[in-house]
């Protein structure tokens, strides 16, 4: 009872936050100099041409009308046409979003395997140069952010020694037609494994510079997490046993010790997702955060509202999940 | 642990310095081009010219005296960015810390909704909307970052106030805003001081950002973004005009970062 009780108080400050965004986004925008109906006009529209566009937009009423026109609209799945792209919204967002959503996910599993090798390693090897190196590759991909990194591996992996692509979601010269947006997981189901290689190696880059600095907090907490529990007597007793060290790590220690660790990586993971807009911009990926920035850039209001909508709803579900799964895996908070 | 301090301590400082001299230390005008000289490059490869250490970029324009300009411009929105955006986010985290209730109700509703934006993109709105421009960019780190100090200022200063201390100071007739100002803050300083360098650090990357994505200042201003964006494009042809600033930015970024956790590991060994 208490868990509903609780679940449902999370909607309601999730609603409120949301709403707040909303407030937020549209005033913002409405003030930005620089009429965007000017720029949808050719040249040599007459005052009665602009006119009409205003009154069409709605740019005519009150601002305080135009947001509850607006919030009607967005309650009912409208989120307008976008001015640029000439295109409604919602499909250009939702369009967009799998592509977003991949490369996340794929940064999320990079991020956690190279974070989890780094702290079974430095566990392996602790008290030793192993553990050393451990700490200070985390402590230094921890103090860079993904911006740097990626520019970083542009230079070695794209440059250097061009061995990955640099540029784009899809090569042009693959020959596949997707009926969805999410290409890893329809090519995978279509088991088309050799689509999905070429699609994990287009988006190997972008994902590992965003993986790095979540990878090194992963090392970081769970190698301290990993070590407190060597010192308990029932891993004790798993080592007097005869099981190797791998073995007690792995199956003894790694149990207890990755709660704290998930906790982590759950709020985390929306800023990954929040660094997936300058990521995208870098590589040239085709997702939601390169098109943030085209509108923005072309001050396409009604899809910068759309994106940024999205893209609050869309850690506020996450940061919802994840509490629920705190509470659902840790018995301690199931009752509190 | 002193030598991360010490080495970053080192960089940070002659990199004020270059700054603060800029002028006179750059060997060339940053901004003079001279199609004669595009491309060249640094001066142990074949065709270096003297004088032009680090080369030039496609415009022949020096490429160190371009670096040494752009830190002017990264440190200054370093400090002032991140001093504003302390002073700000720490009193509201004090504000809401310590007197509970419905400042903090009203303050942790407000960092919820900053939280929902993505950083990077909340950023290129607010420089869009603000245009473009040095104050812009500072403006944008104070309106964007504030929250990071009064979340962590905030949990501090709760279980600050939680302390015996407190309730000795308030038994002893001390009034509510005098313990705040003189048992508490001196005791969350230390984490101030710690988040602002950290913050100086994210100050230095929102900059190098929105220059790059051409959103900071005008182009007669050479910054480290604007060098990188530039040097991406023609990489195959003069990898040193991306190296060098990516190198300094990266080292710079990194020394504020080491200097912060530093910081904090030097006055308070237990904290976190």
């Amino acid at each position: 009872m208490t868990l509903l009780r609780a679940l449902f108080m999370r909607l309601l400050t999730m609603a409120i936050t949301l709403f707040g965004v909303a407030v937020v986004v549209f005033f913002l925008i409405r003030v930005v100099p620089g009429n965007p109906i000017a720029m949808m006009l050719p040249p040599g529209a007459t005052e009665e041409d602009i006119t009409r566009l205003q009154a069409l937009y709605g740019f005519d009423k009150s601002l305080f009308q135009q947001f509850l026109i607006w919030g009607g609209d967005v309650l009912r799945g409208d989120f307008g046409t976008s001015i640029s792209l000439r295109q409604p919204v919602s499909e250009l967002v939702l369009g967009r979003l799998p592509a977003t959503l991949e490369l996340s996910l794929f940064a999320l599993v990079i991020a956690i395997l190279l974070g989890g090798l780094m702290a079974f390693l430095g566990t392996l090897y602790r008290h030793s140069m192993a553990e050393a190196a451990v700490d200070v590759t985390s402590g230094t991909a921890l103090s860079v952010p993904d911006f740097l990194w990626a520019l970083v591996l542009i230079l070695l992996f794209g440059v250097l020694w061009p061995v990955f692509s640099i540029s784009g979601r899809v090569s042009p010269s693959l020959d596949f037609d997707f009926a969805t947006n999410f290409y890893i997981i329809e090519a995978a189901l279509r088991l088309r494994f050799d689509v999905v290689g070429h699609l994990l190696g287009r988006s190997f880059m972008p994902a590992l510079a965003l993986a790095i600095p979540l990878a090194a907090i992963i090392a970081q907490l769970l190698k301290q997490s990993l070590k407190e529990t060597m010192h308990l007597d029932y891993v004790t007793l798993a080592r007097t046993k005869g099981y190797s060290e791998t073995w007690v790590i792995l199956s003894e220690a790694l149990p207890n010790a990755v709660l704290p660790t998930l906790t982590l990586i759950g709020v985390q993971f929306t800023f990954l997702i929040g660094g997936t807009v300058i990521i995208e911009r870098l590589f040239s990926y085709e997702g939601l955060g390169n098109m943030a920035i085209d509108a923005v850039i072309n001050r396409d209001l009604p899809l910068i509202q759309g994106i940024v909508l999205l893209f609050a709803a869309l850690f506020t579900v996450i940061n919802l999940v994840v509490d629920m799964l705190c509470v659902i895996l840790n018995p301690k908070l199931r009752h509190a | 642990m002193g030598a991360r301090l010490w080495l970053s301590g080192t960089w940070l400082g002659l990199l004020a310095l270059a700054a603060l001299f800029a002028p006179w230390v750059a060997p060339h005008d940053p901004l003079a081009q001279d199609l004669f000289l595009g491309r060249l490059p640094p001066f142990w490869m074949d065709g270096a010219e003297p004088g032009y250490w680090l080369g030039t970029d496609s415009l022949g324009r020096d490429v160190l005296s371009r670096m040494i300009h752009g830190a002017r411009i990264a440190l200054m929105v370093a400090l002032i960015a991140g001093t504003l955006t302390c002073l700000i986010g720490a009193t509201l985290g004090v504000l809401a810390g310590f007197y509970r209730g419905w400042s903090d109700r009203i303050i942790s509703r407000l960092v919820d909704i900053w939280m929902a934006f993505p950083p990077v993109l909340f950023a290129i709105l607010l420089i869009a909307v603000l245009g473009p421009g040095l104050l812009s960019i500072i403006l944008a780190i104070v309106i964007i970052d504030w929250t990071r100090f009064a979340r962590v200022i905030r949990a501090e200063t709760l279980s600050q106030g939680a302390m015996d201390y407190v309730a000795s100071a308030q038994v002893a007739g001390r009034t509510r805003f005098s313990t705040m100002i003189a048992e508490i803050l001196p005791n969350i300083l230390p984490t101030v001081i710690a988040l602002l360098t950290l913050e100086m650090g994210i100050a230095v990357i929102v900059e190098a950002i929105l220059s790059f994505v051409n959103l900071s200042i005008s182009t007669d201003s050479p910054t480290w973004g604007g060098m990188i964006a530039e040097g991406r494009t023609s990489v195959h042809q003069a990898w040193w005009v991306l190296v060098f600033p990516l190198f300094t930015l990266f080292l710079t970024v990194l020394s504020f970062s080491q200097l912060g956790e530093g910081l904090k590991d030097r006055f308070d060994p237990v904290l976190r």
